[in-house]
């Protein structure tokens, strides 16, 4: 069975803790400390209140899936999901290691990493 | 005026995240959106729509981009009984091939004193029209054309089912890219949610291909012109779950062109007078992280376009709704208020859409599902099938019986991500 190839993301300045981390193994997340709320995809200024101190912190890696659809037009078939993830955000992400006949919305997952060609590795999710 | 225009500016920018703000400065906000679009500022009634052109071609590999661009402007402006110099207002998005208008403009050779490039996907040209609107009410210009083309047919794109790798410093590109979003599967995930949440089933989503089939049959230049039934539909081949290949629109060259007049122009055209009485437009992403895939921008631009007309979605006798999937056209009809939410299952069902049929008559051209998509972007062609249904010059089986009241509604970019959704209410005169 041939291996669905994954794109490299391309970091900046302003992302590359993040890809840093999941080199890692670490999912990090963004909370603003004026109002405290976590986002994803991660920013310098909160999105919620434009707060420019923010913090980075690991995600536990628990979520449940949000929505999710079988790719069935590709050379290899995959899992498009949006997770949500045990501290509030909702983040686009694959589902893989799994039946894709299995899945269902409101499925708990936990995170897994997967490399990319020639870059960092990407945070996916397997169903628990 | 300033202050109206002050007014709906901050409206534009920031009430529009109506989740996000407290309670009190919402309520404030929306207060303030009433006022603008109420009283001071408005666009009813002040533009018409004279000219409106489809491009009958399908297929186009021995034709530019910018020649479909010139082609649909010529037949739009004979349509109108305008020519040429007449235009001082030009119009175009990220189709237009060049920096903004400037190539186009130099190509089609206009003098203008206004140009506007705003782009918001398959939506762009319903705020072309309300931008015109506004433009011509402040008399930064008289007469707009407004231009969409392209070739992805011609050109072998897959449209749908590759990732399409975008500009490194898009700031979501980089997180979403490598999990291979296209524009299948982002719009069946909300679907796949719409499904879950509201007990949608794949059988109602057919409904709306039957429908746009149904219309497309009396269409000479669609696309697909067979009558496909609810079992068509749903045993068609899956390409991103929940969503079949007949769910999806087709993928068309061609191209369009409107032209938005101020009204002392529109006076002495020998054409049926198509005012524009109510638009609204609004994008939608996912909130930091505050993913919504139930509701799309519509549910935000429908209700400032129907105050601004000060008509009810009930009172509408046609409605051209953006289709570049079946789940695309059932959310914006719940979110324009034809139906309560996750009712738009039932609604679709049973032929509703179908012209003499149903309660909903829509996308009699075929829309997007049958007709036509040029250049991957479905707007233009939802104002000009609506622009048909007013003057009464829609096909004959399928025009609404003293159509009055017409509402086009697109969203653009991609659904289960960010897209832009815009609003239009238009009257015959
Ligand atoms: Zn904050």
């Amino acid at each position: 069975m041939s291996v669905r190839k994954l794109p490299a993301p391309e970091a900046n300045p302003e992302t590359s803790p993040y890809w840093e981390a999941a080199k890692k193994g670490v999912l990090l997340l963004r909370r603003c400390t004026a109002c405290r709320r976590a986002h994803h995809y991660p920013r310098a200024l909160c999105p919620f209140c434009f707060g420019d101190r923010l913090e980075w912190q690991a995600a536990s890696g628990k979520g449940s899936i949000y929505s999710f659809s079988v790719m069935q037009r590709a050379p290899v078939p995959y899992a498009i999901a949006y997770v949500t993830l045990e501290e509030g955000p909702t983040m686009l992400t694959n589902i893989v290691d799994c039946d894709f006949a299995s899945l269902r919305i409101g499925m708990t997952v936990r995170l897994v990493f997967k490399p990319t060609e020639g870059g960092a590795a990407l945070p996916m999710f397997t169903p628990d | 005026m300033a202050d109206g225009v002050s007014t709906r500016g901050l409206v534009g920018t920031r009430a529009g995240h109506g989740p996000c703000l407290d309670t009190a400065r919402a309520t404030h906000l929306a207060s303030l959106e009433w006022r603008g679009v109420a009283g001071r500022m408005t666009i009813k009634g002040k533009a018409y729509i004279a000219g409106a052109f489809e491009h009958p071609t399908r297929n186009a590999p021995d034709k530019s981009v910018a020649q479909l661009h010139a082609e649909c402007a010529k037949g739009a402006l004979e349509d109108a009984g305008l020519t040429k110099d007449d235009v001082d207002g030009y119009f175009c998005a990220g189709d237009a091939p060049g920096m903004g208008p400037l190539s186009l403009v130099d190509y089609l050779n206009l003098r203008l004193r206004h140009v506007d490039s705003t782009e918001t996907g398959g939506s762009s040209y319903l705020v072309h029209v309300a931008h015109a609107a506004e433009a011509i009410a402040l008399g930064r210009c008289s007469v707009a054309l407004i231009t969409l083309a392209g070739r992805p047919r011609s050109e072998g794109m897959a449209t749908g089912t590759a990732p399409r790798q975008g500009n490194p410093a898009q700031p979501d590109l980089q997180f979403e890219f490598p999990y291979g979003p296209t524009v299948v599967n982002m719009y069946a995930m909300c679907a796949m949610r719409h499904m879950y949440q509201y007990g949608t089933t794949s059988e109602q989503l057919a409904w709306i291909k039957v429908a746009a089939s149904q219309h497309a049959q009396h269409n000479p230049n669609a696309m697909l012109r067979d009558v496909v039934s609810v079992q068509d539909v749903i045993e068609s081949p899956i390409v991103a779950s929940p969503l079949h290949r007949l769910d999806c629109c087709v993928i068309s060259d061609g191209g369009g062109a409107l032209i938005v007049v101020a009204p002392e122009v529109m006076q002495d055209l020998h054409r049926p007078r198509v005012k524009i009485i109510g638009a609204g437009e609004a994008p939608k992403g996912q909130f930091g992280g505050d993913v919504d895939l139930t509701f799309s921008g519509a549910s935000w631009s429908g209700p400032r376009a129907f105050a601004e007309a000060g008509v009810k979605p009930a009172d509408i006798r046609y409605a051209s709704i953006y289709d570049s999937f079946t789940i695309t056209v059932l959310m914006q009809i719940e979110d324009l208020g034809f139906c309560t939410k996750g009712e738009g299952g039932r609604f679709v069902a049973d032929g509703n859409l179908i012209s003499g049929v149903g309660k909903l008559p829509f996308n009699t051209d075929g829309g997007g599902l049958c007709n036509n998509h040029p250049a991957n972007r479905g707007g233009m062609t939802k104002v000009i099938e609506a622009v048909r249904q007013l003057r009464g010059e829609a096909h004959p089986a399928v025009q609404v019986k003293d159509c009055a009241l017409a509402l086009a509604q697109g969203t653009g970019g991609v659904l289960g991500s960010r897209h832009g959704s815009a609003t239009l209410i238009l009257e015959r005169e």
